[in-house]
């Protein structure tokens, strides 16, 4: 085992409440009626291009990529369209999203639906970001960033490492952690696409060391076929948040810096999350589009904490109602982790591309914030990972001071928590943080284009 | 010891002349040639930076006025809603054209009776932040989200968050229709509109444009684009702007017509004399004749 | 149904909160207190019960009936500052004098900058402060210790602090080792365990050191400060004694005497008023470290560290400024 690894800046512990860490990957029924929403990653939601009555299979295109940053949706199963219409996601807005009533499972023609792991990569790299282009792949952390985005190289840039993002370092989510272990070979083959589809020749696992028997399996996988993974290495990582940050990652195992407002590649990185990098295995191998993935329900209340396979537009009531039930004392539900995950106001809301968990917090869990004046300890600059200073950035925002909050670089922070999770005062720190940001950027973005 | 103080007295005076010469030269290095009238014209001015003019502050209006006045011989565009433009014009021996009075308008009644919370809120006092987090309280995505931001921004102290509907009331003896708070709100629930014939005025009180039934879900007062004010109007006043009505202002005779005929009491008249009590005495228990009276009493309180 | 919470993330939270924190200051400041009660018995309980008393008491009327906002005397930092105030003083000061030391350091060291952590200068050491030069005589003599299991002396006989002797002795023109084996300074093993004259607070240092080292192990205060401090005043005061040892006492005297440690440990580590980043607290700490030898050697009083942490809490806001956190994602050129 390589020697532990971590950035050296910042960064909090919270309990790590891996509680389904153990739990197999359940896969989920076909509910009678799925909701898809057009909206599924960063940027722009899909164009719907199906009507009422229309049949559609599984695997089926539904929903097209509209402007550079946006992805395809697929039919997640077989069935009519019962309307087009607008569906309460996870956001607590109402989103254009198709409802179909689900009547088989008869997947579109094409693909491949064996589990036959194929270890021969056929297309050239030009063709493996296409066909993840027209699968609409995603960043399935949890941002959601269309993928084929961000393997296209740009021109005189070189990308030398694929890093994969397993750190999971969010408490209590473990889908990336059983995905792991139950998909072994197939997500090692999916990092070797990436490399091929970026032409790198070293791909790098970064995985945290509380995932011990995955990092042991991944070793031994490896070594069991060393001709077929060539390149490719696990490097495990100290338990510590935000070390999935991209960012944070990139520094832990190479050792760069990604220089403030440039983009990952600029190190000569390109970092993709597990889930993401079997899926792409599915597209390329599989010619399989993005209509499931893993999610982890969870909580310390939940009765049975689990992972389950669920295809897009299952209602999350019906994963929690899998996981033995809503407990009475949930007061809040975050689609994602604690650390980043948000929260939502209803159970029903779809499950989507960047669902990696559902979250059901009781009142222990999530105690309620008392406020109570800045004691100026400092402890939030001294955890933030991006070395920036919250308290100065809170009050600013507080008071509207834009020229302040961009002097002081609030674009730099990646909205960890860090800072909120370790302030002793429970100043909400992110939200001043993120609303400042939000007006600082909107100010720069103005500004850019006279 | 007389010579100490004799030291000091001169070693001080010299200074201080010394300083004065350079000052004075800095002065004269440095003075800013203003034309008198820009400062005369500020001086009419309410003095408050609202930006209601569209302008960074006052000092900048009138800058714009003077300028105006000189290029054009004419203020139009420009127009302070704090001050008096007459007082304006004059100074600039211009004539200005009578402007209607205006007031600042919410156009939302979700109220906490109105649009009961479903979920509960925790985190920054800021409504363009609780925007970006969920739809509101009530599950409105286009209602007011009742923290305030408006209160802040209000340069007159116009605004004030009621502890009982948790909605902001606006002071119709202060508010100046700067338009302050039409920027403020991330939801764009404020709109200016003239106060009106004898103050009386009559306006949609909803900004959802969400389909009916989603409405109804959210708010017992929410417009559901029934469109009977639409059919009902003799003047052609109100349009239909998606899923909401809207009265237009220029064209509204306040007949209330619209009041009448709306099923959900949505459409509000401000200052009207009470109604005579009709014949269907059972229609009197609708909320549209009590609310916003008592509501804009409130305010004023 | 459940009516969920909506806010935003993280969603958890870490177990610190204002109130640990200042218990902690609590638990930490009570070996010194209880070195106090052994060497001055009945008076120090009654000096310090007084002075948290009229802390809390005056925080919460400040805050209830002239701000009328919400009231957070639960959360420990009136306590913190009415024990850090009573340690200060002498412990045969009349009570008026404590009631307006207290008043003073609660009244307008913090509420009237508007409560916990918006106040620039340590609450307590402005009350110590405003007492020194309001009482000065008072505030200076010094009752000579009683060990509650030694020889019994009565209240009325003071003795002078082991610097003032020192100040006063070399400007009567005494060499430094004529003055230490002079029967008014007391042993070293006396000077460590807080036998002599003096607050009653500061002068046990084994007892405040155990509660100093127990603030950086729950990592209350970061170990620079104090260390930095200390280093500075053994440096400086070293190089005095080098240059002229006839005039200018070894290092380790200053060290163990007077208020260094308690101020060192306690007060300059004060999180509202001291710096954010550990440079800026280095330089803080240099500052506080000259200033007080500063004051020892060549200053009107015989102690300083009062005086060097106030005006290096005016400079805090200055060093937060020019000392900022290194970024992530600076590119060398």
């Amino acid at each position: 085992m390589n020697p532990l690894k971590t950035f050296p800046k910042g960064g909090v512990h919270p309990k790590e409440n891996k509680l389904s860490a153990n739990e197999p990957i359940i896969n989920i029924p076909l509910p009678k009626q799925i909701i898809v929403p057009m909206g599924q990653c960063l940027g722009a939601p899909a164009d719907c291009i199906v009507q009422k009555g229309d049949t559609v299979k599984t695997g089926q295109l539904i929903g097209t990529a509209k402007g550079f940053v946006s992805a395809n949706v697929h039919s997640p199963a077989t069935g009519t369209v019962a309307k087009v219409d607008t569906v309460m996601d996870h956001t607590g807005y109402y989103k254009p999203a198709v409802f179909i009533n689900v009547e088989d499972d008869q997947w579109a023609d094409g693909i491949d639906t064996t589990d036959e792991l194929l270890t021969e990569i056929k297309l050239d790299s030009k063709e493996i970001i296409d066909r993840i282009k027209e699968c609409g792949i995603v960043g399935m952390g949890g941002a959601t960033f269309p993928t084929h985005i961000k393997l296209m190289i740009p021109e005189g840039k070189k990308a030398e490492y694929v890093i994969i993002n397993a750190a999971e370092c969010e408490p209590y989510l473990t889908c990336d952690n059983r995905l792991l272990l139950e998909k072994t070979q197939e997500f090692l083959m999916g990092v070797k696409i990436v490399m091929k589809a970026v032409n790198a020749d070293k791909g790098v696992v970064g995985i945290e060391k509380n995932k011990a028997s995955a990092i042991e399996l991944l070793d031994k996988t490896i070594a069991s076929n060393p001709e077929l993974y060539a390149g490719i290495m696990v490097q495990p990582l100290k338990t510590k948040y935000p070390q999935g940050g991209e960012k944070q990652i990139i520094k832990a195992i190479t050792g760069r810096e990604v220089p403030s407002g440039k983009l990952p590649i600029e190190t000569g990185c390109v970092v993709v999350n597990v889930s993401s990098s079997f899926a792409i295995y599915e597209a390329v191998q599989k010619h399989k589009p993005l209509i499931d993935r893993i999610v982890t329900v969870t909580g310390l209340s939940v009765k049975k904490p689990s992972n389950f396979k669920v295809r897009f537009g299952t209602p999350a009531n019906l994963l929690i109602d899998e996981a033995g039930g809503l407990p009475e004392n949930t007061t809040n539900i975050i689609n994602g982790g604690p650390m980043m995950g948000k929260s939502v106001s209803v159970t029903d809301f779809p499950v989507i591309k960047g669902t990696s968990g559902i979250l059901l917090m009781s009142d222990k869990e999530a105690q309620p914030r008392n406020t109570t004046n800045c004691i100026r300890c400092g402890k939030c600059m001294s955890v933030c990972p991006m070395g920036l200073e919250p308290y100065l950035l809170n009050r600013e925002a507080k008071f509207d001071l834009f020229d302040e909050t961009e002097k002081h670089h609030i674009m730099d922070c990646i909205e960890c928590g860090s800072c909120e999770f370790t302030c002793p005062a429970n100043i909400p720190l992110l939200d001043y943080i993120r609303y400042g940001k939000a007006r600082t950027g909107a100010i720069i973005r103005s500004r850019n284009q006279k | 010891m007389n010579n100490i103080l004799i030291v000091s007295l001169l070693v001080l005076g010299v200074l201080g002349g010394v300083l004065a010469v350079i000052l004075y030269f800095v002065a004269q290095k440095f003075k800013v040639e203003e034309n008198p009238l820009i400062e005369e014209v500020e001086s009419h001015l309410a003095g408050a930076n609202c930006g209601g003019c569209g302008f960074a502050g006052c000092h900048n209006f009138a800058e714009a006025c003077v300028k105006a006045a000189a290029e054009k011989h004419s203020l139009s565009g420009l127009y302070c809603p704090s001050s008096n433009m007459q007082e304006v014009a004059d100074v600039l021996k211009l004539s200005v054209e009578a402007s209607e009075p205006k007031i600042a308008v919410l156009r939302c009644n979700g109220s906490c009776e109105n649009s009961p919370a479903k979920v509960h809120y925790e985190g920054a006092d800021i409504c363009a932040f609780a925007n970006t987090l969920y739809a509101g309280k009530g599950g409105c995505s286009k209602g007011c989200l009742g923290l305030g931001d408006c209160v802040k921004k209000c340069p007159f102290d116009a605004l004030h968050l009621d502890p009982v509907t948790g909605l902001p009331a606006v002071d119709p003896d202060k508010c100046v229709a700067c338009g302050a708070c039409v920027k403020a709100c991330p939801r764009g629930l404020f709109e200016i509109r003239p106060r009106g014939k004898n103050d009386r005025r009559v306006y949609v009180c909803c900004s959802n444009t969400d389909k009916g039934a989603i409405t109804m879900k959210s708010c017992k007062v929410g417009c559901i684009a029934c469109q009977k004010c639409f059919k009902t109007c003799p003047f052609e006043a109100i349009e239909m702007r998606g899923n909401l009505a809207y009265i237009d202002p220029t064209k509204c005779k306040s007949c209330r017509k619209c009041v009448e005929v709306c099923p959900r009491g949505t459409i509000w008249e401000v200052n009207f004399p009470p109604r005579k009590p009709k014949v269907e005495a059972a229609e009197s228990a609708k909320p549209i004749n009590v609310t916003p009276e008592s509501i804009e009493i409130k305010a004023t309180v | 149904m459940n009516q969920f919470t909506i806010s935003g993330s993280p969603h958890v939270h870490g177990s610190e909160s204002t109130k640990k924190i200042m218990i902690s200051v609590i638990i930490a400041l009570l070996p010194a207190f209880l070195a106090a009660i052994y060497f001055f018995g009945w008076n120090a309980i009654r000096v310090t019960v007084l002075s948290v008393a009229v802390c809390v008491l005056a925080e919460w009327l400040i805050q209830k009936f002239l701000i009328k906002g919400p009231v957070t005397i639960s959360d420990g930092s009136a306590v913190v500052t009415g024990m850090l105030l009573a340690f200060n003083v002498p412990s045969n000061l009349p009570w008026w004098m404590v009631v307006v030391g207290a008043l003073v350091a609660i009244g307008i060291g913090k509420m009237s900058f508007g409560g916990l952590g918006k106040n620039p200068f340590n609450p307590a050491l402005v009350g110590r402060v405003f007492m020194l030069v309001s009482f000065p005589t008072a505030m200076t003599t010094w009752p000579t210790t009683h060990p509650l299991f030694g020889t019994a002396v009565t209240d009325a006989i003071t003795g002078p602090t082991p610097l003032s002797v020192l100040k006063e002795s070399v400007k009567g023109g005494m060499s430094i080792d004529q003055i230490l084996a002079s029967p008014d300074m007391p042993r070293f093993v006396d000077q460590i365990l807080g036998n002599r004259g003096g607050a009653f607070g500061e002068m046990c240092v084994i007892a405040l050191l155990l509660g100093g080292l127990f603030l950086i192990i729950r990592k209350v205060i970061d170990w620079q400060t104090p260390v930095v401090i200390l280093a500075t005043v053994f440096v400086f005061t070293g190089i005095c004694h080098l240059v002229n040892p006839e005039m200018y006492v070894n290092p380790i005297f200053h060290l163990v005497s007077g208020g260094l440690i308690l101020g060192a440990f306690f007060m300059a580590t004060d999180m509202a008023t001291s710096p954010m980043t550990i440079t800026g607290k280095i330089i803080f700490a240099v500052g506080i470290g000259v200033i007080t030898v500063v004051i020892r050697l060549w200053g009107a009083y015989p102690e300083g560290v009062s005086f060097a942490i106030l005006i290096m809490n005016a400079f805090t806001p200055l060093i937060n400024k020019g000392f900022k956190p290194k970024r992530f994602g600076v590119v060398k050129q």
